[in-house]
């Protein structure tokens, strides 16, 4: 609004726009193969929205049905009764099990990736380099149904030792004792998502270091910086907000990780105070588990807690942005 | 504080290419020197061998001394890294550290050399700026980022970064190409400056400026693309410019090259 009346008032006579064909020359759309192209592209983007827009209001409208029939609190109820009457559901078991296994997979995956990635470009020999990210690209290539196997049948029987271990010695702190169940906790579903995430954060962050300009490495050393240095004080500060997308990337794989989750978690409506014991859920392992066995109103509800993921999903990225843009005068963009 | 150069011999390596080959050369203390010669002479490269960044790049490696004052930087058991706090270096492209404010980029070389309380700190960063002729101009955003700066003030930032560690000798690798003529007088100005406290020898594609601002010029030439650079002469640079005793100087000087 305080844009139009500006211009209104504005003393400078508004420059006349030219004839329509210059402008329509200008703008290159009057060949029959420009024309096809705009039409092409153009009714894309429209589609896509439209398709977007269709998706968005039929998922709202649905979960707003099942949000509406719930009895209980749809965001602290600790149940998931979608079949009685009247149904009582909530997400508080599932927003809870997302955001723990995602952040340990994180607290886990990043200082590894990172660590990774400045081995790759700084330290190791030349002709190790190719192998070794190939080797990783491969890790990002396994389908997630095969981590979950693997971590059915290898890593969860491995862990009884590491769980002992951490009851014993870090048990005192809560978050980390012990009751003896299966090791099918969140903690489990957090190692398994660091693994799973590893590659994504490793290959960015690997991209990021790669590009800092050889002359801050230099300015560096002649300062008298061992290479160690050079990484603190050029490398890691240069490919900051690359690392923090990088992790961004993952923390995505990890919030909506289906089967992986599922097959090794045992589910249950439960929110421990210890990581270690067995139960609580995540929202896509919920839904992957319950889906096919529901009934219409089952589904509705279970659309509900897909679009709070979204939500979540949403939040988390729009965090990220907030962070790398509050360093932005600061970013390597600026050399 | 300012130390003597004493070069014997020296011949530098990328892989199996010879860049440049026995160089003998005496730089006094608290004098500028200027290398010039055609691109690809070796003149950089020979600089590079000053502070052992020659060996950073990958298939460097040098043959040869190169005493400071009594010392040889070459010598077994010396760390290339504390040669390279001894000897501080410019580029040609001012390169302050994009994500430091203007105060860390001059701080960063003190604070690898260990802690300092924040008031040794603060004094240290005006003194370097001071002596690089930058702090008037930045003394009221110390804590913006140093990219903010126009290329010259940036460059003046790099030479306040490098003269904070106290080094024996200054190295300057083509230090103006990059910037306009006001920038580039700045720049000669706190040269003669700097000259008083530091060791400085200068790579210059400009032999106006060798002449300006040097006390020796030395001049380096190829024999052909491919063959080795090698130092022709070093003199005054008065002597160079005027009455050189090697016919290429002269020819290259009054451009006529080859």
């Amino acid at each position: 609004m305080d844009i139009s009346t500006q211009s209104t008032q504005s003393p400078l006579p508004t420059p006349q726009p030219p004839p329509t064909e210059q402008r329509r020359a200008a703008r290159g759309a009057t060949r029959p193969g420009d024309r096809i192209f705009l039409g092409l592209s153009r009714g894309s983007g429209i589609l896509l929205l439209v398709i977007m827009a269709a998706i968005a209001v039929f998922l709202t409208y649905r979960a707003v049905l099942a949000i509406s029939e719930d009895e209980g609190n749809f965001l602290t109820t600790f149940e998931w009764n979608t079949n009685t009457v009247p149904p009582v559901f909530g997400i508080a078991v599932l927003a809870f099990g997302t955001i723990v296994s995602s952040i340990i997979a994180m607290v886990i995956a990043v200082p590894i990736a990172v660590a990774i990635a400045l081995f790759l470009t700084h330290y190791a020999p030349r002709r190790l380099r190719g192998p070794i990210a190939y080797v990783i690209d491969l890790l990002a290539a396994v389908p997630s149904i095969v981590y979950g196997l693997w971590g059915a049948m290898v890593l969860v029987p491995h862990l009884t030792g590491l769980f002992g271990w951490l009851d014993a010695y870090l048990g005192w702190t809560g978050i980390f004792s012990w009751e003896g169940g299966a090791p099918r906790s969140m903690f489990t579903v957090g190692i398994l998502l660091a693994i799973m995430i590893l590659p994504i954060i490793t290959n960015v962050s690997r991209e990021v270091f790669r590009q800092v300009p050889q002359m801050h490495e230099e300015a560096a050393l002649a300062l008298g910086a061992t290479r160690w240095e050079v990484i603190r004080m050029a490398v890691i500060p240069f490919g900051r907000s690359g690392v923090i997308s990088a992790s961004m990337l993952g923390l995505g794989r990890a919030l909506g990780e289906t089967m992986a989750v599922a097959t090794v978690l045992s589910p249950d409506f439960i929110i421990h105070g210890s990581l270690l014991n067995p139960g609580g859920g995540t929202f896509a392992q919920n839904i992957a588990s319950k889906f096919s066995e529901a009934t219409e109103f089952g589904r509705d509800a279970l659309i509900a807690s897909g679009l709070v993921l979204f939500v979540i999903t949403l939040l988390v990225n729009g965090a990220a942005r907030a962070i790398i843009a509050r360093r932005k005068e600061y970013s390597g963009a600026n050399a | 504080m300012a130390k003597r150069i004493d070069v014997s011999g020296l011949t530098a390596y990328y892989g199996s290419h010879k860049a440049i080959e026995d160089i003998s050369m005496t730089v006094e203390p608290r004098s500028v020197t200027a290398f010039i010669g055609p691109s690809g002479c070796g003149k950089s490269t020979f600089l590079r061998t000053l502070n052992r960044m020659h060996e950073v790049t990958s298939g460097g490696r040098v043959e040869g001394k190169v005493l400071l004052d009594d010392e040889d930087l070459y010598g077994p058991g010396i760390d290339p890294v504390s040669v390279r706090r001894e000897v501080g270096m410019v580029f040609q492209r001012p390169n302050p550290f994009p994500t430091m404010s203007i105060f860390d980029n001059v701080a960063a070389g003190l604070r690898l050399n260990g802690s300092y309380k924040k008031s040794e700190l603060q004094d240290v960063v005006e003194k370097s700026l001071k002596g690089a002729n930058l702090w008037n101009e930045v003394k009221d955003r110390l804590n913006k980022p140093g990219s903010g700066l126009s290329g010259g003030q940036q460059q003046r930032l790099c030479i306040a970064r490098a003269i904070a560690v106290e080094p024996k000798v200054l190295l300057m690798d083509e230090p103006c190409s990059a910037l306009d003529p006001i920038s580039t007088l700045a720049i000669e100005d706190l040269i003669g400056e700097l000259k008083e406290r530091f060791t400085i020898v200068i790579v210059t594609h400009n032999m106006q400026q060798a002449a300006r601002v040097s006390d020796r010029t030395a001049f380096f030439n190829l024999a052909a693309v491919g063959q080795p650079g090698k130092l022709i002469e070093i003199d005054d640079t008065e002597r160079i410019f005027s009455n050189p005793s090697v016919q290429a100087t002269e020819d290259y000087i009054s451009g006529r090259f080859g």
